[in-house]
């Protein structure tokens, strides 16, 4: 009833009031609107560059020009061929130019991960938000002595090295590398057992020093670092995994037995 | 600003439902595919190189 008998008094409202609410209004549908873009921008960041960047770096995979993993004869019982490991002087790529993919990596810890493209460079537009994982440039490529150092998203973007805290001490990490030019080192699978994980400031680059933790020191090891954010969804730190190599085997040979392992 | 496009989409409700539909799957799409990876660089995480 009060509200009825104030109502005529609400209807004519004076001019400077109507383009006041009216200007209010909009401000406050810009606002919702702006909230509704933020949880849009979330869904494509946790979510969809995922989906992306999976399938991107699935296709790099198939596509990548290499020579087929040998299987037994139909008529052999022995199972898969395991590739017989080798101890002696490991043959080691040339450096590929920037964004070529280079080799694929799988960690069979990881059960369930997909094997993921490794590619030359770690800068996000053009090598870790569209090829997965990147090469730091200068440092030692696959079995090289000296520091193989890769960086990859921990999370989004495929998240290539979101299960890396996982990795336990001598945990196999396996590199393949590509046909490339064909020169030594490629086709070669290259077997690291992780050693050690630390977590540093990103300031730290003698983690990926060709001696980890020993910049200037002259290699007489053959190391794999991986290097990801931390903790997850920040910047403030980065986790960093180290290994050694175990041995290599030619891809001719067969396949490493730690990957047989995990399939089985 | 919303009631005005409401007022000035032509139809009756149900076209008017299916049109702001349209248009919120267009200004999304367009959000996906250039604004959201335009703006993902300057986002403060997701780096995971060291050094500089």
């Amino acid at each position: 009833m009060s509200a009825r008998t104030s109502a005529p008094a609400r209807r004519r409202p004076s001019r400077g009031a109507r383009v006041a609410y009216g200007v209010l209004g909009v401000v406050g549908e810009l606002l919702i609107t702006l909230g509704v873009l933020v949880l849009a921008f979330l869904v494509w960041q946790l979510w969809w560059t995922d989906v992306q960047g999976n399938r991107a770096q699935a296709e790099v995979v198939r596509e990548l020009p290499r020579i087929p993993v040998p299987t037994p004869a139909p008529t052999a019982s022995s199972g898969p061929l395991v590739a017989p490991e080798r101890h002696d002087e490991p043959p080691v790529m040339a450096e590929v130019d920037h964004a070529v993919t280079f080799a694929t990596i799988q960690v069979p810890r990881w059960d369930g991960e997909p094997e993921r493209p490794v590619s030359e460079g770690v800068d996000r537009e053009t090598v870790l938000d569209v090829l997965g994982v990147g090469h730091y440039p200068g440092t030692a490529m696959p079995g090289g002595l000296g520091n193989v150092a890769l960086a990859g998203h921990r999370t989004t973007f495929a998240k290539p090295f979101n299960r890396v805290a996982e990795l336990q001490e001598g945990d196999p990490i396996v590199l393949r590398t590509a046909t490339v030019d064909g020169g030594p080192g490629t086709d070669t699978w290259y077997v690291y057992r992780v050693t050690s994980w630390q977590v540093v400031k990103p300031s730290q680059t003698e983690v990926i020093a060709p001696v980890p933790g020993k910049p200037g020191e002259s290699p007489t090891e053959r190391y794999l670092t991986l290097t990801t954010c931390h903790p997850m969804f920040s910047a403030r730190e980065r986790y960093v995994v180290h290994a050694v190599l175990d041995y290599w085997a030619p891809v001719a040979d067969g396949t490493p037995a730690e990957l047989l392992e995990g399939a089985s | 600003m919303y009631a005005w496009l409401w007022r000035h989409l032509p139809g009756p409700v149900l076209v008017r439902v299916l049109l702001v539909a349209v248009l919120v799957a267009a200004v999304l799409a367009v959000c996906f595919t250039w604004v959201f990876p335009a703006v993902a660089p300057f986002m403060p995480f997701n780096d995971t190189t060291v050094g500089e």
